[in-house]
């Protein structure tokens, strides 16, 4: 047991800091307005910062990190689970653009599954930054049962013709493909029916309307297919094992917490605390602030066990299911623990949004206290993740 | 001991509900949140047909002489509907402070204009740097022949933008401690001097910023006594703090209306969302914060109504439901899954709601620490 970076993480994470301090531009910590655990603020409300996000993501990509956990023969980093890991954390400490869809879920499915022409399509490209995807998993009828899915997509010639409708597609109207899932055999049973597909956005017969989110940003859309033409060699890897290759990805996702951003907002949160005077008193001394904010401190710690601990399993070579759930509920609690919070401490000035005279802390709380109610439902809810905890962790069953 | 409403009050609730639900639906509010004033005014001429505007107003001043109970009701029914406008800065915050401490040639004056709908009156109280309660009044008010003259600036105002008069906290002398010297002033709204900026806020409500530079006000325009309004305004904010309460009983009884009617509907795996446990448990303790908060308002109300000694029973209240209506909303949200993060959806605007509410008049934290001065601590 060591709870501590070795020489060689160390180096790695210096080298890390040095380049977001040296690529990021000096303004982006006060553009980026991002909460942590949340999916509905996009850095794309804003001109400047998608400008800005875009030449970090290129450099990103030079650099090769955009691929940081790929094989070699990818143009991948091939770096350990640990690195992975302490690259993620100050990449989302800065608030820096980071991964995407294709990058930290398309492309490692593909390098794990894909066929060779799969890889041989989208490997490059992916790596090189060049395209983004949108997850197209959820349907209307569709959300926490995933294998309850009615799009389908027919074999037919060289092609699959695709016929449904998709739901809460984040940034797909900014994204190049979707990532979809569809029902490939309706004869066979859930979980070996659907098979995973990369549709082009430009196809004739897909139709996206945005749907305004609750902070009043076009975040999500709803993903209208009517006869889709798909050519075969899209689908990913062997047919009718979509669900498999998606858990999978799943899992992956789980991991991306994006877990810097938590401790970032309380450090700036704790010393706007530190100059704040509440009547007439600094708000610091408070008993009830201290309180709050130290038990803040300690749910972040905790948080951060989880999340080496998962990085330090998959080193090892276990699967981290049970143990990325838990990540995944205790990140997105914690979103919410934080907006609480922050909002309980600036009390009637949690009211006053970003831009309103007399808001406080750059209207971050209200926001916050909107955005993190997405977290605890996106990517698997808080409920979803206490049963696979139960279930599958302790097999406690449902009988 | 009798938990249930008279006839007459379960008249008036039903009534008030069903005039809301058809005079004020959901889209009310999304539409007044870009509107210039914020209420729709043939709504307020309604409402003071029917005799809400003057519900506290005794009949002598054209009022229906109702009691707080009464006024309880109507704003729980606006909870419901997240209902916009000034009737609460108006009728509790205006009205209860003339009621309470005006002269009578002030009641006279303005009682009867307040029931018929011709006045819309607010209160300003906090200011930058300042939380809750009356700790920091920093507004000057000094004394220039018979007039006073308001300097400083004020904050969280409700609709001052539109009131035609606010009324106006500000400390006429230094005191000895800082809960004496503190003055009530009703001040035109369209004084010289005057600077009103809306807030942008969480619940699209018209908050706003007021500045007072050299604003004049006749003597003669003091509410109750010079350099006494402390007790007036504690007072006052006790009755708001109930006053809130009811709304929030009113807003979180329909976000859980709302989403246990989604539980049983909503179907995933085949069955409703409503038979998982998970579900069950979140509906049940949504239950407790909802019957909870209703009952300990209701209590607190009546205490009012009756005239008896109610800091304890307020800030009870108001404990109990700022904590339970933050916990109510965020579970409709939790339980409605992604369908409620859409801006059509109205759980939003309940959720938005419940946080104004919560920080309205001392959160629950502020108002621990109250029952802990009533413990004897
Ligand atoms: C901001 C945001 C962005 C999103 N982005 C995407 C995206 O890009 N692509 C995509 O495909 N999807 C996306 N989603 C959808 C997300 O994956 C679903 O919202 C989520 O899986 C829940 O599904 P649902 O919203 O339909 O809720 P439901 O599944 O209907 O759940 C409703 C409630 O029932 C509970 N529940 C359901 N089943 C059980 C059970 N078995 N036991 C106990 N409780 C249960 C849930 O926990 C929840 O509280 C996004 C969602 C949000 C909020």
């Amino acid at each position: 047991m060591e709870f501590k970076l070795s020489e060689k993480e160390e180096a790695f994470k210096s080298e890390v800091e040095a380049f977001l301090k040296k690529e990021l531009p000096p303004k982006w910590p006060e553009m980026s307005t991002h909460w942590p655990g949340g999916y509905g603020s996009l850095e794309s409300t804003n001109e400047e910062a998608v400008k800005a996000a875009f030449t970090f993501r290129r450099r990103l990509a030079e650099k090769g990190w955009l691929t940081i956990s790929w094989p070699k023969e990818f143009g991948g980093e091939e770096h350990s689970y640990m690195e992975q890991a302490i690259f993620d954390e100050r990449v989302s400490y800065y608030r820096a653009p980071g991964m995407g869809i294709a990058t930290g879920i398309a492309g490692p499915t593909i390098l794990r599954f894909g066929s060779d022409e799969n890889k041989q399509d989208w490997v490059q490209t992916i790596a090189k930054g060049e395209i983004e995807m949108w997850l197209g998993y959820s349907e209307p009828n569709s959300g926490s049962d995933l294998a309850g899915i009615q799009t389908t997509a027919v074999d037919d010639g060289d092609d699959f013709i695709i016929n449904g409708q998709k739901i809460w597609g984040t940034i797909a109207h900014l994204a190049d493909y979707a990532w979809l899932i569809a029902v490939t055999d309706s004869e066979a049973p859930r979980h070996r029916n659907a098979s995973l597909f990369i549709v082009d956005n430009k196809t004739p017969g897909v139709t996206i309307r945005p749907i305004i989110n609750i902070l009043g940003i076009h975040s999500f859309n709803e993903v209208f297919f009517d006869n889709v033409r798909v050519p075969k060699r899209n689908m990913i890897g062997e047919k009718n094992m979509g669900f498999y290759y998606m858990m999978t990805a799943l899992d992956f996702e789980r991991l991306m917490v994006g877990i810097g951003g938590f401790k970032r907002l309380f450090e700036q949160f704790i010393e706007y605390v530190k100059q704040s005077e509440q009547d007439g008193s600094p708000l610091g001394k408070n008993h009830t602030v201290r309180k709050k904010l130290a038990e803040i401190a300690v749910k972040i710690e905790m948080v951060y066990i989880f999340f080496w601990r998962t990085a330090s399993m998959l080193d090892k070579g276990l699967v981290p299911s049970v143990e990325s759930s838990v990540l995944k509920l205790t990140a997105t609690e914690l979103s919410r623990a934080l907006a609480d919070v922050t909002m309980e401490i600036l009390g009637p000035y949690g009211q006053l949004m970003g831009g309103s005279k007399d808001a406080q802390f750059r209207g971050m709380a209200p926001r916050g206290y909107l955005d993190c109610i997405s977290a605890t439902i996106g990517a698997g809810t808080s409920e979803i993740q206490r049963n696979i905890i139960a279930m599958r962790g302790l097999g406690l069953t449902k009988k | 001991m009798d938990l249930e409403f008279t006839k007459e009050q379960k008249i008036l609730k039903s009534s008030a509900r069903d005039f809301l639900k058809k005079e004020c639906p959901s889209s009310v509010m999304r539409e007044m949140k870009e509107d210039e004033k914020g209420y729709p005014e043939a709504l307020w001429a309604k409402m003071a047909d029917l005799g809400w505007l003057g519900v506290m107003v005794p009949e002598a001043y054209d009022g229906i002489g109702g009691n707080f109970m009464d006024l309880a009701i109507i704003l729980e029914a606006m909870g419901e509907v997240c209902c916009p406008g000034p009737f609460f800065s108006t009728v509790v915050l205006g009205g209860l402070a003339i009621l309470d401490a005006g002269s009578e040639e002030q009641k006279k004056l303005l009682l009867p204009k307040l029931a018929n709908g011709d006045l819309i009156l607010t209160l300003a109280l906090s200011e930058p740097g300042a939380w809750y309660g009356t700790s920091v009044i920093n507004v000057q008010a000094v004394a220039d022949k018979d007039e006073y003259v308001i300097n400083g600036t004020k904050l969280f105002v409700e609709n001052a933008h539109i009131a035609d008069y606010i009324l106006c906290a500000a400390r006429t002398d230094k005191g000895g401690s800082p809960d004496e010297g503190i003055t009530l002033f009703l001040v035109d709204g369209k004084s010289k001097g005057i600077t009103c900026t809306v807030l942008d806020t969480l619940a699209y409500d018209k908050q706003c910023e007021v500045v007072f530079d050299n604003v004049r006000v006749p003597a003669d325009n003091i509410i109750g006594e010079n350099g006494k309004a402390f007790s007036v305004l504690e007072n006052l904010q006790e009755k708001a703090a109930v006053g809130k309460c009811a709304e929030m009983v009113g807003c979180i009884q329909t976000a859980f209306d709302m989403t246990v009617a989604y539980a049983k509907d909503r179907k995933q795996f085949g069955r409703p969302i409503g038979s998982f446990q998970a579900i069950q448990h979140h509906c049940a303790n949504m239950v407790i914060d909802v019957d909870g908060a209703r009952f300990i308002t209701y209590q607190a109300a009546w205490k009012i109504a009756e005239g008896l000694p109610t800091s304890m029973e307020a800030s009870m209240a108001k404990a109990w439901t700022s904590d339970a209506s933050r916990r109510v909303t965020f579970l409709g949200h939790q339980i409605h899954g992604a369908i409620s993060f859409c801006e059509e959806h109205d759980m939003h605007l309940y959720y938005r709601k419940a946080k104004a509410a919560e920080v309205a008049f001392g959160d629950g934290d502020y108002h621990l620490e109250k029952v802990a001065q009533q413990l004897g601590l």
